[in-house]
């Protein structure tokens, strides 16, 4: 065990570089470049302020990921708790001193970036719960004295999240929450059980949902009850995709967004844009390149060694996939509209900032995947 | 060890359990996929459709309204230039703010505010507001000055419609208005209708629709979701409505207003071979363009209450007893049906010794009596106690069908004028199912004097007349030209038929292809009768149109008058024999006047009617003499014309 500590605290530079996820890289970019030209799409076709200003940050993000990848995975492990207490301050400080925009206040003003916290805590909470797992003994874990834990770390960000008011993330962040602790092995009754109790609780919820949310579910069942208002969305939505047909109406005519029958499109919408102009088709491959994404980070998590790694990796690409599944389902109109990004191709800055992060910590988990984590 | 094992277990159970998760990520993943197909395969088309409608936004344009033009292709009804103001609703941002700019700068009342308010709540927000359609030269140049200031303001230069003469024809071309709902229903108009089109109200205008509107054009814009226009995506050009072209001599039309000016009453004319309608005047009349735009209140009323009733197309909508007009179709039914020689004698006594029926008297319009007549001098004089003899023996049924076929109690122009009546030509049958009653011999005998029940038109007597001129010929009488039909055949062949008489070796009107032109006499020499007769009337001392008439046989024309009781005439009046100055106008007689020219060769048929004219012989006679001579001084530029040589107009 020493021996392998020593080993990996000596990989050479070369190894690193040799055991890089490049097709992880390569997916990433791919992505990456899909979403600029659907962002200059949204402008009209016109190279201007969100093209400009999501290549700037994509380079920026992307740049950060490939430095942060190096960065020790047990470094990540050690301060695991500290990166969920700055996540968690950082959404107090939003509750006093945050900026709205819309109703909603869920962004502090650094100069550069207006930070929404609770893109950060998505992460936060992956890692947090990784770390907590990875010294947990599958025997102990069945133990409601280690199941309390974590389900107030999960309450207490998905309870400021709601606060700001933000739905979507706060369901998100708990859901990739419910994910570790499901790979850590909790037996399958509490799942059952505390999904029944939701289901129940369910007509108690919704009494406390905000008026604009109680519309947005109801308007989910019929979209018709309000065409021109909560429906509104969802209707165009649904006949900008549907107008797309096979093959799309090619790249820059998608005429729904371009006469601004759609909204957010540049945000949540950013699917919408992209199916409508490309099609089935399109829109098949770019579910299959984030297939494929989920599958590379699943795969970093079966070759590494430590837990940490293995929960952090299965986690994030569960996280990944539902941030994926609940934007494009919402915009299918499967689900209601809740307001969650598209990982990568959505304009915004937070999100593209905590999805470059946790892939960075991916690809630690690559380059240092024989590295055993003690438990502290 | 034990920790090792353990280990080993745990990382299993996460092994598994990330193999679940996947399992699971697969299938949703394969919901979007199914979810992506059914929108974009299977209901493709309906999106399609969805998105089409979202995107594309048709304006249509209205159409220029076909024009009417007379025989000579002169213009009847046009459309001419006219300044208006739309207001871009959705390029105004304060609605009232620009409404009250607009009041000040046109001048409009408050009235005329309040039904733009009212027009506005009708219309969707990206629609164009019509403030005015019919600016002056004045307010369009301030509104242009001013424009800057005004918001979503836009000067339009459009069409509208213009009758140059006015008040010479609105009884026939009718007029144009706003449509009504009850428009809205017909599929001509509803099928080419545009917001602000205006549609025929009455008349040509009216029963044309389907000719005139024409269709409309459609721009189809692309418009964004707040309903701004993108760009223009395709522009389908209106058509303007097709030429309407009348029978209609704008110049005869306009002499034979003229003659009526000051009086009510009609005038007709009409081709004898053709059926042309050559003229078909009605007074008093009014003026047409006022309704264009919405005719203001006191204009209104002046015409609704004009006791002489403007409104009424007195020459197809104005009934009227025959009167003496009547005669020679009596004369000519006694003649077919065999009835009586007309050397057959019978005397006029005047008033002391009436006609006695039953007991009851039935007097001749001349107080000291005719003496002795036969039926050429009966008609000529037109003497009552003759007709009353003949009518008796005659019998009215078979007076009605000689009656009904030569044009009496059927609509003359079929759909043309929906107001159009039919008339009446009584006879016992008529009588016992409209009123139940049997009919009664003395019925009969005012029946052949063109009294009683019997009702017709002018344009019925002018067809009337027609017919017989022609020799007793069945034309079709029609007021918008035919091209269909070779009227220089048609009247080779019926002349040929008149000339070849009594040979009848072959009918001569087989050989046109129209089926409509036939044989409605039964001895020509009936006709010639009759014709001969009324040319007495006219042209020999004795005959109650003498004054009127014309020696140059270019002019020479025969005819027939008629006075037309309105009351029963009381045995004080007969008394009192007043002059028609001293009756009281609504009392007095209808002065009637049948008329064909010229005598030789005739070509014309003319029926004048002057409502409480007073006798035929000195109201309506004389106004026929005029127009005759005016239509047989044109009668070569329009043979000329209608048979192609159209550099004339």
């Amino acid at each position: 065990m020493l021996r392998e500590r020593i080993q990996a605290s000596n990989y050479s530079f070369l190894d690193k570089l040799k055991s890089i996820d490049y097709l992880l890289i390569l997916l990433i970019l791919a992505i990456g470049s899909i979403s600029v030209f659907a962002i200059y799409s949204t402008e009209g076709g016109k190279f201007s302020f969100y093209t400009k200003n999501h290549i700037i940050r994509l380079s920026v993000f992307f740049s950060l990921f490939l430095i942060l990848s190096f960065v020790r995975v047990s470094t990540w492990y050690k301060n695991a708790y500290l990166f969920y207490l700055i996540g968690l301050i950082l959404l107090i400080v939003v509750l006093f001193f945050g900026i709205s925009a819309s109703g909603a206040t869920r962004w502090i003003n650094l100069y550069f970036l207006n930070l929404q916290p609770s893109e950060l805590m998505k992460i936060a909470v992956i890692i947090c719960f990784a770390r907590y797992y990875h010294r947990i003994q599958s025997s102990d874990i069945q133990s409601i004295k280690f199941l309390i834990q974590p389900i107030i770390l999960l309450i207490i960000p998905c309870y400021l999240v709601i606060q700001q008011p933000d739905l979507g993330t706060s369901i998100l962040i708990a859901g990739s929450g419910i994910a570790i602790i499901w790979l850590a092995g909790l037996n399958i009754k509490y799942f059952v059980y505390s999904g029944l109790l939701l289901l129940v609780s369910l007509p108690f919820a919704i009494s406390i949902l905000k008026p604009y949310q109680k519309s947005r579910i109801l308007t989910f069942f019929n979209p018709d009850r309000d065409p021109l208002g909560a429906g509104y969305q969802i209707i165009q939505s649904k006949i900008a995709i549907g107008s797309g047909g096979f093959f799309g109406k090619g790249y820059l005519k998608g005429t729904q967004s371009y006469l601004e029958f759609l909204p957010e499109k540049h945000t949540d919408f950013i699917f919408t844009l992209f199916s409508e102009e490309f099609g089935f088709l399109g829109s098949i491959i770019l579910l299959f390149l984030y297939i494929l994404l989920i599958y590379r980070i699943i795969n970093v998590g079966l070759v590494s060694r430590s837990f940490f790694a293995k929960l952090y990796c299965f986690g994030f690409a569960t996280a990944i996939f539902l941030y994926v599944f609940v934007n494009i389902a919402m915009v299918l109109g499967m689900l209601p509209i809740v307001g969650a990004p598209l990982p990568i191709m959505s304009y915004g800055g937070s999100s593209l900032l905590s999805i470059m992060l946790g892939l960075s910590i991916v690809m630690s988990c690559k380059i240092y995947n024989q590295e055993q984590i003690s438990v502290y | 060890m034990l920790n090792r094992g353990r280990n080993i277990e745990k990382g299993r159970v996460i092994t598994r359990r990330m193999f679940i998760l996947a399992a699971a990520k697969i299938l949703l993943f394969a919901g979007i996929s199914s979810r992506l197909y059914n929108l974009q395969i299977s209901d493709r088309e309906k999106y399609e459709i969805l998105s089409d409608k979202n995107r594309i936004r048709e304006w249509k344009t209205p159409p220029q309204r076909g024009i009417i033009v007379d025989n000579f292709n002169k213009v009847l009804a046009s459309n001419d230039r006219v300044f208006q103001l739309h207001l871009i609703l959705d390029e105004i941002n304060d609605f009232d703010v620009t409404i009250f700019k607009i009041k000040n700068i046109i001048g409009l009342d408050q009235f005329e505010i309040k039904k733009l308010y009212k027009k506005k709540e009708r219309l969707k927000p990206w629609d164009t507001l019509v403030v005015s359609d019919n600016l002056t030269w004045e307010q369009f140049s301030k509104i242009n000055l001013y424009l800057h200031e005004l918001e979503g303001a836009k000067p339009v230069l459009s069409t509208s419609r213009f009758y140059p003469y006015a008040n010479d024809l609105v009884h026939i071309v009718g007029y144009v208005g706003d449509a009504s709902p009850k428009d809205l229903e017909k599929p001509e108009i509803k099928e080419n209708f545009v917001p602000g089109l205006k549609v025929g109200k009455y008349g040509i205008e009216n029963s044309q629709e389907k000719m005139l509107i024409g269709n409309y054009g459609i721009k189809r814009y692309e418009v964004n979701a707040s309903g701004k226009r993108i760009s223009q995506i395709d522009y389908i050009k209106e058509r303007q409505g097709n030429k309407v072209n009348l029978t209609i001599d704008i110049e005869i039309q306009k002499y034979a207003q003229e003659l009526l000016n000051g009086k009510a009453g009609s005038i007709c004319a009409m081709d004898i071979y053709t059926g042309e309608v050559v003229a078909m005047a009605s007074s008093p009349t009014y003026d047409p363009n006022k309704f264009t735009h919405g005719i203001n209140q006191k204009d209104w009323q002046e015409i609704r209450n004009n006791p002489l009733k403007p409104l009424i197309n007195k020459s197809i909508a104005g009934l009227y007893s025959p009167g003496s007009t009547f005669k020679p179709l009596v004369a000519l039914a006694a003649l077919e049906y065999g009835i009586l020689d007309p050397n057959k004698t019978i005397r006029c006594k005047g008033h002391k010794h009436p006609y006695e029926l039953y007991g009851v008297k039935y007097h001749c319009w001349k107080k000291e009596g005719h003496g002795y007549m036969k039926l050429r001098n009966a008609i000529k004089q037109s003497c009552d106690i003759y007709f009353y003899e003949m009518a008796r023996l005659l019998g009215v049924d078979k007076l009605s069908i000689i009656a009904k076929r030569y044009g009496l109690g059927t609509n003359v122009l079929g759909e043309v004028y929906n107001d159009e009546k039919n008339g009446l030509v009584p006879d016992t049958k008529w009588k016992r199912r409209a009123l139940e009653q049997s009919w009664y011999l003395g019925e009969t005998v005012i029946n052949g004097i063109g009294q009683g029940y019997i009702q017709t038109t002018p344009l019925q007597l002018c067809l009337m007349t027609a017919q017989i001129a022609n020799g007793g010929y069945k034309i079709k009488p029609h007021i918008i030209k035919d091209d269909s039909i070779n009227y220089k055949d048609v009247i080779n062949k019926i002349k040929l038929d008149q000339s070849n008489f009594p040979l009848h070796q072959r009918n001569y009107l087989d050989d046109i292809n129209v089926k409509y032109y036939q044989r409605m006499y039964h001895r020509k020499s009936n006709i010639n009768f009759v014709l001969d007769a009324m040319f007495g009337s006219t042209n020999e001392q004795y005959g109650t149109s003498y004054k009127s008439r014309y020696d140059d046989p270019k002019y020479q024309f025969a005819g027939k008058t008629g006075t037309s009781q309105v009351r029963r005439i009381t045995d004080l009046d007969r008394e009192l024999d007043l002059d028609t100055d001293q009756i009281e106008y609504k009392k007095r007689d209808h002065a009637l006047y049948v008329a064909f020219a010229p005598y030789k060769d005739p070509r014309y048929a003319i029926s004048v009617i002057i409502e409480h004219g007073g006798s035929g012989s000195k109201a309506a006679a004389p106004l026929a003499s005029k127009l005759i001579k005016r239509i047989i001084d044109r009668h070569k530029l329009r043979e000329q014309f209608n048979n192609g040589n159209t550099s004339l107009a």
